[in-house]
């Protein structure tokens, strides 16, 4: 049922990426054939059936340095960020946790200053490509950021439709993929009545709801999440983490948190990091409980930090 | 006995002495403003009558001496005209600098120049276009109202530019940040979401450089010079409030004064209801 839109709309992002830059070029990109998203979309409705999952790609990171200035915040960081899991990357303040998840979809390159070397790729596309459209990055990897930051002067709809609208996206029925994107960030219920009423009247958790669904509703890949329960009460942050859970069915997801316990919780792996270094990455139970460095240990056993 | 300092009677009279002091600056402070008021109503609403608003001045010391109709009417199409010019320029500037300008060395240099022209008198704004515009017969005439505009323009520009530029800053870089995180162009970022946000607030700060324009004299005197006529015509000598007033007050004629009188209620009239509307627009303010 929802095949038209959906195709009109997935083959967007990806379309500039997929140049000539690298070995493999104009290669297509191996992804989730269209029928299986729409499967999941279609699910939707039926709120309980999960078991369809649609296959993302992962980002895979190699001798990723970055600097603010002069100073060198992240110094030859590797990692691989596995399809349709959760990723979580903990660690200090100061530590380079965010500023590694802004450098994978280049949100870094808007804070004045900041430039970052080596490769990520997004399946088999480098994004710092020479010839690939920043846009097209962010439209492929979406963001959620630590407080909520709906768009004050739009209502609850077109929050969640803003993405397809400041794009000019045609072709999609956007009160089908409204309703679509805040059934999937678990908010359709607590707003379907109210979906003109400006989004900032919402409390602090459904605002970070609607900003996933906002999110989502622009039909990303990988979602990036910069602690996006720190400024939400534990009930709140229970609901966002219950709907990662559910988000990794069809995305993959990489999360920054402060708080060890969210990492245990919703991570299938963890990454720590200290002074701008990745120390580990493992499986979430194996760096809690049974970390292979020292200082991963003096961490998650409340040393330091 | 108790830990705490108790209240001791000198803190207590330091206090009362202080907040009386407080008070009777602010009512001399008021003093000025009430008194301008005062005048203003007491001798302006006598002047106020329907010939006043429906016939232009004649000229004439004796007998019949007409209304201030063109010179309303002038002021109201030459600060038309230059809020034309200077809020899109002056908005265009803001969001370069903020935007896209930010801390680089040109943004800076401009904003520095901002500065400068903001304390530049107006006066000289109105030379500046008298020398350029009017001595040169720019357009074919001398005098006329769309160079009075110009003047205006040039008055308001640093004016408009500098409130845009403090409410574009007041958007938070989280939406900023939030519409790029779409995949979203930074042109349609800009013209999207942080036009809409600080809309209310780029109203409010170009009508109040709008209240301003409309009552300088200056920048009149010598570009629209004075006339008595009515026109629609900008290419044409204009007349303006702020160069009746000027005019008027300097007759002998007590009649002519009392016209100046009923001119200047009429002006601060017409800023008053600029400023009620820039009021009304920042109450829709979602910007704390």
């Amino acid at each position: 049922m929802t095949d038209p839109d959906t195709k009109t709309m997935t083959d967007d992002p990806r379309t500039p990426s997929s140049s000539s830059d690298g070995g493999d070029a104009g290669a297509a990109v191996p992804r989730a054939p269209m029928p299986t998203r729409s499967a999941t979309s279609g699910a939707v409705s039926t709120a309980t059936d999960r078991e369809v999952l649609t296959a993302a790609p992962g980002i895979s990171v190699t001798g990723l340095d970055a600097f603010y200035g002069s100073g060198h915040a992240i110094k030859d960081v590797s990692i691989e960020y596995v399809p349709n899991k959760v990723t979580a990357m903990i660690g200090p303040s100061g530590s380079g946790k965010s500023t590694v998840l802004r450098c994978l979809n280049r949100m870094h390159e808007e804070i004045p200053g900041a430039r970052a070397t080596g490769t990520v790729m997004l399946d088999t596309d480098d994004i710092y490509g020479s010839s690939v459209d920043v846009v097209a990055v962010r439209r492929a990897i979406g963001m959620v950021f630590q407080k909520p930051n709906p768009f004050p002067t739009m209502s609850i709809f077109d929050n969640v439709a803003a993405g397809l609208k400041l794009n000019g996206i045609k072709g999609v029925d956007l009160k089908e993929r409204v309703e679509q994107s805040l059934r999937g960030a678990s908010l359709w219920e607590e707003v379907k009545d109210r979906l003109n009423e400006p989004g900032i009247g919402l409390s602090g958790g459904q605002q970070q709801r609607l900003c996933i669904a906002r999110t989502i509703a622009v039909e990303p890949q990988v979602i990036l999440m910069d602690e996006p329960c720190s400024a939400l009460d534990p009930i709140a942050t229970l609901k966002i983490e219950e709907l990662i859970s559910d988000l990794k069915q069809r995305f993959t997801i990489v999360i920054v948190t402060h708080n060890m316990q969210q990492a245990a919780r919703v991570a299938d792996t963890t990454a720590f990091f200290l002074a701008g270094e990745l120390i580990e990455h493992a499986p979430t139970s194996d760096v809690f409980t049974n970390p292979s460095d020292s200082r991963t240990e003096e961490y998650v056993t409340g040393k330091f930090g | 006995m108790t830990a705490l300092a108790q209240l001791t009677p000198r803190r207590r009279t330091t206090d009362r002495v202080m907040r009386v002091v407080l008070a009777i600056g602010t009512a001399i402070a008021l003093i000025p403003l009430i008194a301008v008021i005062y005048y203003l109503l007491s001798k302006g609403l006598g002047a106020w009558s329907i010939d006043l608003f429906t016939k232009d001045p004649t000229g004439n010391f004796l007998g019949d001496q007409g209304g201030i109709k063109s010179a309303l009417l002038g002021t109201i199409e030459m600060v038309a005209l230059a809020s034309a010019i200077a809020i899109p320029f002056g908005w265009g500037v803001a969001l370069y600098l903020v935007e896209y300008g930010r801390k680089g060395r040109f943004a800076s240099t401009v904003r520095y120049f901002v500065d400068v022209m903001t304390g530049v008198p107006s006066i000289v704004f109105g030379l500046f276009v008298y020398a350029t515009l009017v001595l040169s017969g720019w357009g074919g005439s001398s005098f006329s109202g769309w160079k009075g505009s110009v003047a205006l323009a040039l008055l308001m520009l640093p004016v408009v530019t500098r409130s845009a530029e403090v409410v574009l800053l007041l958007v938070p870089d989280a939406l900023r940040e939030a519409a790029l995180a779409l995949g979203t162009p930074r042109w349609r970022v800009t013209l999207r979401v942080v036009l809409p946000t600080a809309l209310p607030g780029l109203i409010t700060g170009s009508l109040l450089a709008v209240a301003r324009a409309a009552g300088e004299t200056a920048p009149l005197l010598f570009t629209a010079a004075a006339v008595n006529g009515t026109t629609f015509n900008l290419g044409e000598r204009m007349n303006s409030l702020p160069v009746q007033i000027y005019n008027d007050v300097q007759s002998p004629s007590d009649a002519l004064v009392q016209r100046a009188w009923g001119s200047a209620l009429a002006l601060v009239t017409l800023i008053l209801l600029t400023t009620l509307v820039a009021r009304l627009a920042s109450r829709r303010s979602r910007l704390s």
